[in-house]
């Protein structure tokens, strides 16, 4: 039976054990909802409850063991002479696989019927031509215990489906009678369900922390496997990063320094841009702005931030870039001929800026309105402007949570790869000149992981330790910036 | 019972006051937006008193306070109708600078609301704003003098330096007190300024607002009848945004001429 009748299957059980459990509640009440201890829906749900979570259960985990199980019987059907020089059991058993498939391919074409595909005594020569006939990959690998191995998987296979498709069935009706032997007036089936729905968050609160750890220790494993392959004094102190191609052999040279300073420069131009114009913007909308302007003009701010970052990339490749050459490039207005393409450290740098704006004025806004009205209002009653209590006041009352915005904004900066790709270039470079193209971390993990890259090399695993870096880096500023956020929100309590 | 024991204390004071107006308001009208939250209301403030605004929550005690140094300015619907004169100079004028006009009318709030700067910083910051003091010890004078106004002075003035908001309750609003004090108002409005204070803390800066009567002429807001008693020569009694009585504080607590004051010290309204 197919996963999605079972699925079905359970589902519909469900629905009886709700429609069931309600009706013998409430019949068990004589009629009467006050007699019982719950609302009548709550005993439907504790039966949907007993049927789906078991059911489910049993399903997703047999879903989960029953390849292990059929991959190492399998794979001990493989003989060690089968084994080959340069080859491996992994490389057979994906063979066996694919062969596996192949023959379910030629089932379905009718090439051959299914006590063919099952006979232990079929000729491999046989079964190649048929299922070179179905259209199936084949490949010279194919030998007699392959063949065999690949028959007894898809038996196992579909004995192991059908087992699960009885059990789960079997699982989920056991759970039907259980919960309707348990519905009768007195049962606490609000407290029940309520239970479940507990679980049901923490579920999801411990996959969302579970994800995050997973991910970070794959990072961690890899950038210790890379630091095997790659001395870690050449990695964090080399000032040359030019990896060779995979493949093509020779020593790489993957210092992070060029790219830890490109995307500290470049970080540093976008600050520059986006905190002063950001946090300017947020004075006035949150101090000076009417009512009426601040409902226009805030939401429009915020469209900024709904700009997707590839479209700021274009912005910088295809306005930004040329707009400067045009300036500081080489005939351009001022005849300083300082920038050589429209790639640079300024371009990205001041794209990024843009990007950053709402996401400075937004943070800062809302701190900055959270500054209570009795701290200006006792600065008006003293005889200071506006403009005097702002200075005064209001923005060393909300400096800390600005400094949060900022670090923020930073770490966000930091992290921004579609505008570093389209507008800083790919050249790794230790230079001053704001308008010489350079490239950051986040660029180099793309160039490094796309095309063909043989997994095993330092020039791929490089990536892994540049993104366990950058990780550190933002992480540690994130961290700096709730920090300061959280002193700052005990002032006023 | 306790108007007796009031009317006695005020006879002996009534002898001493000068009859200068330091505040004149007439037929003054607030608005909120459509709600008519002040109506027609006038009143006369001597110099070198303290006057106490009495009445039920949502009289409009607060929002007649605020039209003195025009703090009302700050809230957008709000609209003010009628004249106050200081000193014969209406306030409402278009030459007037509500911003000077506050440095001559200053205000001490309900809730203590000191700056999230040092105790220094906090008193400095008026006379730094208005270019009170010409040198470093001329601004340490008016602080220290300030803060002996503020008797809060033996507090504090061993650590000038730390955070004014890391003071007890009763302690911030006297340096409210002080800070308000440090910009030489002429007047000092005080909105309910004992309100958030233990009983101990609100003697303490009673007896403050009697000493302030020798410089300035003191406005207070309050809720508590006994402390209109205690600390002002003349009463106004708000009630539904009018001025209902307005007279001599003994003269309005032991024979009250209108019946709604009457109900309201008894009890019987508010």
């Amino acid at each position: 039976m197919p996963i999605f009748w079972l699925v079905t299957l359970i589902l519909v059980i469900a629905a009886l054990g709700y429609v069931l459990a309600r009706s013998r509640a409430l019949a068990s009440a004589g009629g009467n909802r006050s007699a019982l201890h719950s609302l009548p829906s709550y005993y439907g749900m504790n039966s949907g409850l007993k049927i789906i979570v078991p059911g489910f259960g049993l399903m997703i985990l047999w879903l989960l063991a029953q390849p292990l199980y059929v991959d190492s019987v399998v794979s001990g059907m493989i003989p060690d002479a089968e084994i080959k020089e340069g080859s491996s059991r992994g490389l057979l058993l994906a063979e066996l696989r694919r062969t596996a498939e192949g023959i379910d391919l030629a089932i379905s074409k009718n090439i051959m019927d299914e006590e063919f595909a099952r006979n232990e005594s079929t000729e491999f020569a046989d079964m190649t031509a048929r299922l070179k006939d179905a259209g199936a990959v084949v490949t010279s690998s194919i030998t007699q215990p392959i063949m065999r191995g690949a028959q007894e998987l898809r038996v196992l296979s579909s004995t192991g489906r059908w087992l699960m498709t009885m059990a789960v069935i079997l699982v989920s009706l056991a759970g039907l009678f259980w919960s309707l032997r348990e519905t009768n007036a007195e049962f606490r089936a609000r407290n029940v369900v309520e239970q479940g729905v507990l679980a049901l968050l923490i579920g999801a609160a411990s996959i969302a922390i579970l994800t995050t750890i997973g991910i970070i220790l794959s990072l961690i494993f890899n950038t210790v496997e890379f630091f095997k392959l790659y001395p870690a004094m050449d990695f964090f102190f080399g000032v040359e990063w030019a990896p060779s191609f995979s493949g093509r052999g020779g020593a790489s040279e993957l210092g992070v320094l060029p790219l830890l300073w490109g995307t500290l420069y470049i970080s540093i131009v976008a600050l520059a841009v986006a905190v002063p114009i950001g946090l300017f913007a947020a004075i006035y909308l949150s101090e000076y702005a009417s009512n009426r302007v601040r409902s226009i003009a805030k939401p429009l701010l915020e469209i900024l931030a709904g700009i997707p970052t590839i479209v700021y990339g274009l912005f910088a490749l295809l306005t930004v870039g040329p707009m400067l050459v045009s300036v500081f490039g080489d005939g351009g207005a001022l005849g300083l001929n300082w920038q050589g393409g429209g790639r640079a450290v300024m371009t990205a740098g001041l794209v990024m800026g843009i990007m950053l704006i709402p996401f400075v004025s937004s943070l800062s806004d809302d701190i900055i309105n959270a500054v209570p009205q009795a701290m200006r209002d006792g600065s008006y009653g003293l005889g200071a402007t506006q403009s005097e209590t702002i200075k005064q006041v209001v923005l060393p009352a909300a400096l800390p949570g600005i400094v949060g915005a900022v670090l923020l904004a930073a770490s966000r900066a930091i992290g921004e790869t579609m505008i570093v790709v389209l507008g800083a270039g790919a050249a790794a470079r230790l230079s001053l000149n704001p308008f010489e193209a350079m490239t950051t971390v986040t660029a180099k993990i793309v160039s490094q992981l796309t095309g063909d890259s043989d997994f095993a090399s330092p020039e791929a695993l490089v990536a892994f330790a540049l993104g366990m870096t950058l990780f550190v880096l933002t992480l540690s500023l994130n961290v700096f910036a709730l920090y300061i956020v959280r002193k700052y929100q005990e002032q006023y309590d | 019972m306790e108007g007796g024991l009031v009317n006695d204390m005020r006879t002996i004071q009534r002898t001493d006051q000068m009859e200068d107006m330091k505040i004149s308001a007439k037929d003054v009208n607030v608005y909120y937006a459509d709600n008519h939250a002040i109506k027609d209301v006038n009143v006369e403030i001597e110099d070198k008193t303290v006057t106490a605004f009495i009445g039920p929550s949502g009289c409009g005690k607060s929002t007649f306070l605020r039209c003195l140094n025009r703090m009302n300015d700050t809230i957008d619907i709000c609209r003010v109708e009628g004249d106050i004169l200081l000193d014969n100079e209406d306030i409402y004028d278009a030459r007037i600078d509500p911003v000077q006009l506050r440095a001559k009318v200053g205000m001490v709030f309900q809730k203590p609301n000191p700056f999230p700067k040092s105790i220094y910083d906090n008193v400095a910051y008026g006379p730094r704003i208005h270019g009170l003091a010409n040198t470093k010890a001329e601004l340490d004078e008016i602080v220290e003098t300030s803060l002996r106004r503020g008797a809060i002075w033996d507090e504090v003035k061993d650590r000038l330096d730390a955070p004014g908001t890391g003071l007890s309750g009763g302690q911030q609003q006297r340096l409210c007190i002080a800070r308000a004090v440090a910009t030489a108002p002429e007047v000092l409005l005080m909105d309910e300024p004992c309100s958030a204070l233990d009983p101990i803390a609100t003697a303490q800066v009673e007896e403050l607002i009697d000493e302030l009567r020798q410089n300035f002429s003191v406005v207070i807001v309050t809720h508590s009848m006994q402390q209109a008693a205690r600390v002002s020569q003349n009463t106004a009694f708000f009630h539904l945004g009018e001025l209902v009585e307005y007279g001599e504080t003994g003269q309005i607590f032991t024979t009250p001429q209108d019946s709604r004051t009457e109900s309201y010290i008894t009890g019987r309204i508010g």
